[in-house]
């Protein structure tokens, strides 16, 4: 029998910083955006130019750390090569893969940089092995991000029927909503994840001091409303006040964050790959916290095997920066759903 | 210019299904998409139900298409995926790649590259029309000046679809909003969507329409509606217009577009007349490349 490799941690570095705090604090892997709207998380004063992407590979590969760049968005026509120069940039810099999720972009890799490693990002909405084998099949994709849609058994289902190294979110904000398939914010301003890398942007937000409270609204739609004991959150669309017949409450999701470190043994039981935290967007300080707890439980957990048992020091730091200050298990836990 | 009949969004009693599709069979569209493509905890409308449904369609003379399911999470949705591919009758709208992989695996050649592929740009289409894709159904983000680009670009060009009229679907999730409004899991939901003929609406604290909740799909509050925009879908050479069903008016709002794409009533009368037939004020951002909520008066 063949040892199981261990599960790989995959950080979030929106900034050269936070890509060193993470590599130092224990991240397997880094990954990171260029300043355009070819990645996911295309917001002002972040991500990362051709000098500090090199800095940052350097950076890590003198630490024996692997890079992997998001370019999981999907260009349209007139677009087109500003996101195959990004792909040629990469390898010519040397990163460890690619995320992408627009299957033309997929192609074009596949057939320009042959030895280019290609990861499917959770952008492309791939819940099903099948689905996860098209990529496989056609492109040659080494690893998926699956969406936050699956049950813990219907992870262990997919990765028992594929071929494919998967990687889950494990901690960070939460979508609700299918990666991919959400228009959410493009009906509301225009901008959309898919299109142009960004849900519910920060140009079309706006904070008013009312005499009924706090308000914050997007594009002019009212999103929420805080009173005076209560900490005002940033106006996600999905993740708002909102009245559906008689109730006001979150309709769609609490402000909260995926926390599950508790899975993490069921996450290794059933053979998944890597560990994914989000957060590209957060501060180095974010990054640094949230890596150095889950470099000690995988840790731990080659250490302990069954043993292994989420310490609460673990839970209080990350419990300090998720959103809301609370978390859930999401889809991994049926009842969510 | 062809008229379609977009997949149903929302989970009706088995005789109210059968008795809108009747009437469809009497309309003058050309295109009817069937299949339950939301939630598969739906089941008044079985595999069997939407077989028979398919043939009195095709009898009519309809074209059919079976539309698969967006969120695919089970083995069961990929055994339902199976039998739509497996059947050799009608032709396949493939909404996830699962659907698409199955379909190359079945050699399909024939089948529509539907609105959640996430087609956006030309060499996005030519692979899947390398696998047989023929048709496209754009998605309803997509601007029209991106569709034209792409358009322009592709060689061979495929049919292409847009979605012109309805609610839109905007959003799907692991989780039910329609349950979790009723304070229950999806797996005991009771079935709380066949109460809610069109959706819940989801509305601001300020008392806007802003949203739908369909169960585990999030549509729009307002209406999207192209008639007004028909000489642009038209100077484009789209091919087929979608319109998505609703629980009044579909008759006559069928009968209003065919009327308007066959030239009988100008596109500006049409869409002034359509304003009776919805359930919400109109929206047209998204064709025009703006916020989708957004309706734009038509250039005289």
């Amino acid at each position: 029998m063949t040892a199981t490799p261990p599960i790989e941690l995959v950080c979030p570095a929106g900034s050269l910083p936070a890509l060193k705090t993470a590599v130092d604090a224990g991240a397997d892997c880094v990954y990171v955006g260029f300043k355009n709207a070819t990645n996911a998380r295309n917001f002002t004063g972040l991500n990362f130019t051709d000098a500090s992407m090199r800095e940052g590979i350097r950076y890590a590969h003198d630490r024996g750390r692997k890079v992997l760049l998001a370019l999981n968005t999907y260009p349209q026509a007139g677009n087109w090569p500003e996101w195959t120069k990004t792909i040629d940039t990469a390898a010519d810099m040397g990163v460890d893969a690619v995320i992408l999720a627009d299957p033309g972009l997929m192609r074009y890799a596949n057939r320009t940089h042959p030895a280019l490693r290609l990861h499917l990002s959770v952008q492309g909405s791939a819940t099903s092995y099948e689905a996860i084998n098209f990529y496989h099949e056609q492109f040659g994709i080494q690893r998926a991000v699956l969406p936050r849609v699956l049950s813990l058994p219907q992870v262990e289902h997919v990765i028992k029927n594929t071929p494919v190294e998967i990687e889950v979110f494990g901690f960070g904000g939460l979508c609700v909503m299918v990666e991919g398939r959400c228009s959410l914010s493009a009906y509301a301003t225009g901008e959309s994840p898919n299109c142009n890398g960004a849900c519910s942007p920060g140009k079309h937000v706006r904070w008013e001091q009312t005499p009924t409270g706090m308000e914050t609204r997007l594009n002019g739609i009212l999103i929420d409303r805080f009173g005076d004991d209560e900490r005002a959150g940033y106006p996600t669309l999905c993740k708002g006040r909102f009245a559906v017949g008689d109730d006001t409450y979150y309709a769609i999701e609490e402000p909260t964050s995926l926390n599950t470190l508790e899975l993490l043994p069921d996450l290794a039981r059933a053979g998944v790959r890597a560990i994914k935290i989000e957060g590209r967007q957060r501060s180095p300080a974010y990054v640094q916290q949230v890596t150095r707890v889950w470099r000690a439980a995988i840790d731990r957990l080659k250490a302990d095997g069954e043993r292994f048992a989420v310490q609460p020091e673990w839970m209080t730091a990350l419990n300090n920066v998720s959103e809301g200050q609370s978390h859930t298990l999401g889809a991994y836990y049926r009842p969510w759903k | 210019m062809k008229l379609a009949l977009g997949p149903h969004q929302y989970y009706w009693p088995r005789q109210a299904m059968m008795d809108f599709y009747a009437d469809v069979a009497e309309s003058p569209v050309d295109i009817v998409y069937v299949g339950e493509s939301v939630c598969s905890r739906r089941h008044e409308m079985r595999l069997d139900d939407w077989f028979d449904v398919a043939r009195v369609l095709a009898e009519a003379g309809k074209e059919v298409v079976f539309s698969s399911l967006v969120l695919i999470e089970s083995e069961s949705d990929l055994k339902v995926l199976r039998k739509l591919v497996g059947q050799p009758d009608f032709r396949v709208e493939a909404n996830d790649m699962a659907a698409v992989q199955a379909l190359i695996r079945a050699g399909h050649r024939h089948w529509v590259a539907g609105p959640t592929l996430n087609v956006f740009n030309p060499e996005t289409m030519a692979v899947f029309a390398d696998q047989g894709a023929t048709r496209w159904a754009v998605p309803p983000e997509m601007a029209r000046e991106a569709m034209d680009g792409l358009l322009a670009a592709c060689e061979p060009r495929p049919e292409v679809e847009v979605t012109a009229y309805g609610r839109l679907p905007l959003a799907y999730s692991a989780r039910c909003f329609t349950a979790r409004h009723f304070n229950l899991q999806k797996d005991t939901c009771e079935f709380r969507c066949l109460q809610h003929a069109e959706g819940m609406p989801l509305k601001t604290r300020e008392g806007e329409a802003f949203l739908t909740l369909n169960g585990i799909q999030t549509q729009s509050a307002k209406v999207y509606n192209l008639l007004g925009d028909l000489p642009a879908l038209q100077a484009s050479g789209v091919d087929v217009l979608r319109v998505l069903p609703q629980s009044a008016h579909m008759p006559e709002l069928l009968a209003l577009f065919r009327r308007a794409i066959d030239g009988d009533i100008a596109p500006a009368d049409a869409f002034a007349q359509s304003q009776a037939l919805m359930p919400e004020a109109p929206c047209n951002g998204f064709w025009h490349g703006k916020p989708g909520l957004e309706q734009y008066v038509a250039a005289a």
